[in-house]
C-alpha cells in the first residue's frame, strides 16, 4: 500500500478516535464518575448494542492508529529492507491480534459470558 | 551652491578608530579523520579578528598562519556556492556568511555539520544530498521543451512565479538537512532540501511531471516522515522555507491542492 494511503488512514483514524473518545467520556458524565465504573454499569454498557458497537469501532480505530504510529517510529529508528518488512508485518499482526482480543472481550461481555 | 566644509580633524577619525580595533578570539576547530579511525578532538587557536571578519576568514587565518592541515570546503565567500556549511557555536550556518562579531562570544566553536558523513575535520560528504536532489528530477518535465525554430517561451504570470520562486533560491548547502531532527535518526529520509526542490518543480506551472515527483516522495522514508519541527527553515541562509514547501506538497498528496 502506498504511504500516502496509509497516512490518510492514519489521520482519519485519529479524527474518528477523538470523536468517539469524546462520546465515551460524555457517557461517563451521564452519572457520577465513580458510579460509571461500578461492575454492573460497565457490563450494562456491553449489553447496550449501539454502545458496544461504538466500543468495537473505537477499538479498531485506536489499534490501527496506534500500531501505525509505532510502525512509523520504528521505521525512523532503524533502516534496512528486512527490518522494515518485519516492522510492517509485525505491526499488522499486532493490530489484528489486539482487535481480535478486544472484540472477544466485547462479545463475551455482551453475551454475558465471563 | 552651498559647499559644506568639514574640518579635517573631525572627519573620518572616529571611523578609523573603530576599523582599527582588533580583537583576539579563541577558535575551537573540531579535528577528526574517520577514514584513519581518528576520533573527534578540538584544536584551539588564537585568531585576531576585526568587526567584519567572518568565521571562514578566521578559519583561513588558521590555515595560512597556524595549521595548514585544517580541512575545510569553501569557494565563493559570498553565500552563493553553499560549500562552507558547518556548525558554528552549535548552530548550522555558512562560515562565509557569519561574522565573528555577531556571535557575541570570544570563543567560537566550529564543527562539521550533523547528519552528514565526515570526510575530515570540517569537510563533510554531500553524496546523499546531491543524490536525493537528483532523485527529485530538478528540471522542467514536458514533451515540448525542446527548442525548435517555432517554439515560444512558456509564459508565466508573476503570481505563478511567486508560488515557487523562493524555493529556487536553494544553494544546496545542506544546512537544512543538518538541522533536521528526522534526518538524525532516519538516514534514508529524503530530507528538507530534496522535498523543497520537489515542491519547487511541482508548483511550477510550466512543469508536467507532478505525478512522477509525487510518486517519488510518497515513500516510507519520504514526505510523511517530516514532523514539522521547522528547524530547516530557521537555518536556511537564503530565506527558503523548506518546512512550508513540505506542508504545501502534502496538500497535493492529500488532494487539497491541484
Amino acid at each position: 500500500m502506498r504511504e500516502s494511503i496509509i497516512m490518510k488512514i492514519h489521520y482519519g483514524t485519529a479524527l474518528g478516535a477523538v470523536a468517539l473518545v469524546a462520546v465515551h467520556i460524555l457517557m461517563r458524565m451521564s452519572q457520577k464518575f465513580s458510579d460509571s465504573l461500578q461492575y454492573q454499569n460497565v457490563i450494562a454498557n456491553y449489553h447496550f448494542l449501539p454502545y458496544a458497537l461504538m466500543l468495537e469501532v473505537l477499538l479498531v480505530l485506536l489499534s490501527v492508529h496506534g500500531f501505525n504510529g509505532l510502525r512509523v517510529i520504528l521505521l525512523e529508528l532503524k533502516q534496512g529492507s528486512t527490518y522494515e518488512r518485519m516492522i510492517n508485518y509485525g505491526s499488522l499482526a499486532a493490530m489484528a491480534a489486539l482487535i481480535a482480543y478486544g472484540s472477544r472481550t466485547i462479545l463475551m461481555a455482551g453475551m454475558g459470558v465471563s | 551652491m552651498a559647499v559644506v566644509e568639514t574640518k579635517p580633524s573631525e572627519e573620518p577619525k572616529s571611523n578609523a578608530k573603530t576599523t582599527d580595533q582588533t580583537n583576539t578570539i579563541t577558535l575551537r576547530i573540531s579535528r577528526s579523520n574517520p577514514s584513519e579511525g581518528q576520533e573527534s578532538t578540538f584544536a584551539e587557536f588564537q585568531v585576531p579578528v576585526q568587526k567584519w571578519t567572518t568565521v571562514l576568514e578566521a578559519i583561513l587565518y588558521v590555515k595560512q598562519n597556524l595549521d595548514h592541515s585544517v580541512a575545510v570546503r569553501y569557494s565563493c565567500r559570498q553565500a552563493s556556492c553553499g560549500s562552507c556549511g558547518m556548525k558554528i557555536n552549535g548552530r548550522p550556518a555558512l562560515a562565509c556568511y557569519t561574522k565573528v562579531s555577531e556571535l557575541n562570544s570570544n570563543v567560537i566553536t566550529v564543527e562539521p555539520m550533523n547528519n552528514f558523513p565526515i570526510i575530515r575535520d570540517l569537510a563533510v560528504d554531500f553524496k546523499q544530498l546531491i543524490s536525493n536532489h537528483k532523485k527529485m528530477k530538478p528540471f522542467i518535465i514536458r514533451e515540448d521543451s525542446e527548442v525548435t525554430p517555432e517554439s515560444k517561451e512558456f509564459i508565466q504570470t508573476p503570481q505563478d512565479l511567486e508560488k515557487f520562486l523562493q524555493f529556487s533560491y536553494c544553494i544546496k548547502c545542506g544546512l537544512c538537512n543538518s538541522a533536521c531532527p528526522t534526518m538524525a535518526t532516519d538516514e534514508s529520509f529524503i530530507g528538507p532540501q530534496g522535498l523543497a526542490q520537489a515542491y519547487r518543480y511541482v508548483a511550477d506551472n510550466r512543469d508536467k511531471g507532478k505525478d512522477e515527483r509525487l510518486k517519488i516522495v510518497d515513500d516510507s522514508h519520504g514526505i510523511w516522515r517530516c514532523h514539522f519541527a521547522g528547524s530547516c527553515s530557521q537555518v536556511c541562509p537564503k530565506g527558503v522555507d523548506p518546512a512550508m514547501a513540505i506542508q504545501l506538497l502534502r496538500g497535493y498528496m492529500l488532494g487539497f491542492r491541484k
